[in-house]
């Protein structure tokens, strides 16, 4: 491993993690980048906000989750599988880890009125599970296409009190919602809070999401420590749609001797061109305020992603995830729809859990014939989020009528 | 002088009206953006169709994507606008998202401009903080960056961002997207106010601006208005495009 990552202390003070990153906004929102990045400056070190956001995280969350050594699956393959368990969350996702953390920011920031995008629901739901727990006032821009796919989290947020506003636009996912709910805040900047849900859009979104969600790899690391009796794992693996459980294990970890992979959605196939895998078929480019790598033709137009897990049907990903592509800090890898359906159904009959499909794309990569493990490896999967949302999807696709 | 420069050293209403290349036939920019001209347009802002367009609001959105669709190009869009310089010597602004100029790489895109005698660039997502390189790169090269402030933009700000565009600069009227309404008039004075106090460039403004009334006011507290939704509006569903944008712009500019 290079130097560089001994004493990594990206982004810098633009917001660039080298070449990715940055501001890439209408003017209008500028002011608005400015001031959430000073009040995040100044709450990052003040023990009240972080005693309380603990105080929630702990008591209004149910943190810390469990690392659960999954025997069945780990006899099965050969090596040691530790299941760190944020679909145990209140819930069931890791979201609500960055949405507390940032609802907290916006009541510091005076601001009354939240907006948020989501494609699987899970950040929908956490948004407006912390809008509700404080009073405030909620939006959630929601492609038509993944609202279809994911009624129970729209039913979920509706019963929270929050309003869903339907996306016509483009694909109508995850992207089109990012981009209505930017309109918003340009239009609404001034009484509008922004809680973007993950590791992407304008600086300094990806690092404070990255921050947020460290509890993450924080727990991790000390429950690893104490259960597997060894200081580190080998090697850690997460779902990468834009990137943030992934960020979360990943970051308290990149200092240190541990293999780190993320998998993105190879939907159909590589080669079918029906897929959201990023990193592994995407080029540089500038989408939702950041530069990273993105889907795009030619032309530079932004491409359709596919996958059958609404949370990682995005074109692009997080700047810092592209940054650790690039210096080979992290490996990536991609898992099809039906790898992760079929990790889907192993995992819940080996385990008796059932994962979210944005986490059994992490989970198909243990079974991949090239995934370069070893026997007897240590190795961590986030489990992001459970599947209880996905089951609709799941018996669509083995075609069972509900 | 550039003919940017030189418009704007003149002290006489400017009308500029915007127009999605590509829209609402592949071709017809060529023909609308030479109507505008013979009906009095000053200068001409021609958009390049983007899918994710973040400052858009639905009707400037579908314009975008109807051109998409149409199979409208960068490469076409550079074709089309030589055809235009043949019969105008007007300025002529390019306005689009970053990443299909960041694709297309920014020399071969400012080489592309020079080559086909634009002007100006207008790039709604790459502010001050982030548009040093390709500013400085598109100056050395004859053309002029038109970079943004908005309402909430600060004096410091506002003065460092004209700076850096050297010619012209152009304000939002509004904090929204495209097509959203005006706010009161007294604020909006106060604020043109401000811009004209700190920006060492000439400025026009854009968004929410729809009638003759307002092109008017507007050239009275800034340097010239700039009509999109309004004209985008006009040529949903026109049967006659060239037309419809002669009438409209000759209303605009109180010709009648």
């Amino acid at each position: 491993m290079t130097n560089k990552f001994k004493n990594y202390t990206l982004p810098d003070e633009r917001g660039h993690f080298e070449k990715f990153g940055g501001k890439y906004v209408p003017e209008t929102l500028i002011p608005a980048l400015e001031a959430l990045e000073s009040q995040y400056t100044r709450v990052k070190n003040d023990p009240l906000f972080q005693s309380e956001l603990s105080d929630l995280l702990k008591h209004y969350s149910g943190r810390e989750t469990p690392l659960y050594h999954a025997k069945q699956i780990s006899e099965e393959l050969g090596f040691d599988i530790w299941l760190k368990r944020e679909d145990l969350n209140h819930t069931g996702a890791h979201k609500i880890n960055n949405a507390l953390g940032q609802i907290l920011l916006a009541i510091r920031m005076g601001k009354k009125r939240i907006i948020a995008e989501t494609g699987a629901g899970q950040h929908g739901v956490a948004t407006a599970t912390v809008a509700a727990l404080f009073g405030l006032e909620c939006i959630v821009y929601m492609g038509k296409e993944d609202i279809r796919r994911q009624k129970l989290n729209v039913f979920r947020m509706n019963l929270l009190g929050t309003e869903i506003r339907p996306v016509l636009s483009g694909s109508m996912t995850l992207k089109d919602a990012t981009n209505e709910a930017i309109r918003d805040w340009v239009t609404n900047v001034e009484t509008t809070y922004y809680l973007i849900g993950s590791t992407v859009g304008p600086h300094p979104y990806p690092m404070l999401v990255r921050d947020f969600q460290s509890v993450i790899g924080i727990e991790t690391k000390a429950q690893f420590a104490k259960q597997a009796g060894k200081d580190l794992p080998d090697r850690l693996i997460a779902c990468v749609g834009g990137g943030s459980n992934a960020m979360g294990l990943f970051y308290p970890f990149l200092k240190d001797n541990v293999k780190m992979i993320g998998v993105e959605a190879a939907g159909k196939g590589l080669e079918s061109g029906e897929h959201a895998a990023t990193m592994t078929k995407g080029e540089f480019g500038v989408l939702h305020g950041a530069a990273s790598t993105l889907l795009q033709n030619e032309d530079g137009q932004v491409t359709l992603p596919h996958s059958i897990s609404a949370g990682l049907d995005y074109p692009g990903v997080g700047p810092e995830h592209s940054y650790l592509n690039e210096t080979g800090r992290v490996n990536y890898y991609t898992a099809t729809d039906q790898e992760a359906l079929d990790a889907f159904i192993w995992l819940s009959e080996k385990e008796g859990i059932l994962p979210a499909l944005e986490s059994a794309h992490a989970l198909a990569y243990l079974r991949q014939d090239d995934n370069e493990i070893e026997k007897g490896e240590q190795i961590v999967v986030c489990l992001s989020g459970r599947g209880d949302k996905d089951v609709h999807t799941v018996a669509e696709s083995l075609g069972v009528d509900l | 002088m550039s003919r940017i420069k030189k418009l704007f050293s003149k002290p006489k209403e400017k009308l500029i009206p915007f127009l999605t290349a590509g829209y609402p036939e592949l071709d017809s920019t060529i023909e609308l953006v030479c109507a505008a001209v013979d009906a009095g347009a000053d200068m001409v802002e021609i958009g390049i169709p983007f899918s994710d367009p973040q400052g858009d609001g639905p009707v400037i959105q579908k314009s975008s994507q109807q051109a998409l669709n149409n199979g409208i190009t960068l490469k076409r869009i550079f074709e089309q606008v030589k055809q235009i310089r043949i019969q105008t010597d007007i300025p002529i602004a390019l306005m689009g998202y970053y990443n299909p100029i960041l694709k297309m790489g920014h020399e071969a895109f400012l080489d592309n401009c020079v080559s086909a005698d634009i002007d100006g660039l207008i790039l709604p997502d790459l502010p001050l903080d982030e548009a040093g390189p390709f500013c400085e790169l598109a100056k050395s090269k004859g053309l002029s960056p038109i970079l943004f402030v908005a309402p909430n933009t600060t004096n410091d700000r506002i003065r460092k961002i004209s700076e850096l565009a050297a010619d012209l600069i152009y304000a939002f009227s509004i904090l929204g997207i495209s097509g959203n309404e005006l706010s009161s008039k007294k604020n909006l004075k106060a604020y043109l106010t401000r811009v004209r106090e700190n920006s060492v460039t000439p400025f026009v403004v854009g968004f929410g601006i729809n009638t003759r009334d307002d092109v008017v006011w507007f050239n009275q507290h800034a340097d010239g208005a700039v009509v999109g939704t309004a004209i985008i509006k006009k040529l949903n569903g026109s049967k006659l495009p060239a037309v419809t944008t002669k009438d409209f712009i000759k209303e605009l500019k109180g010709i009648k």
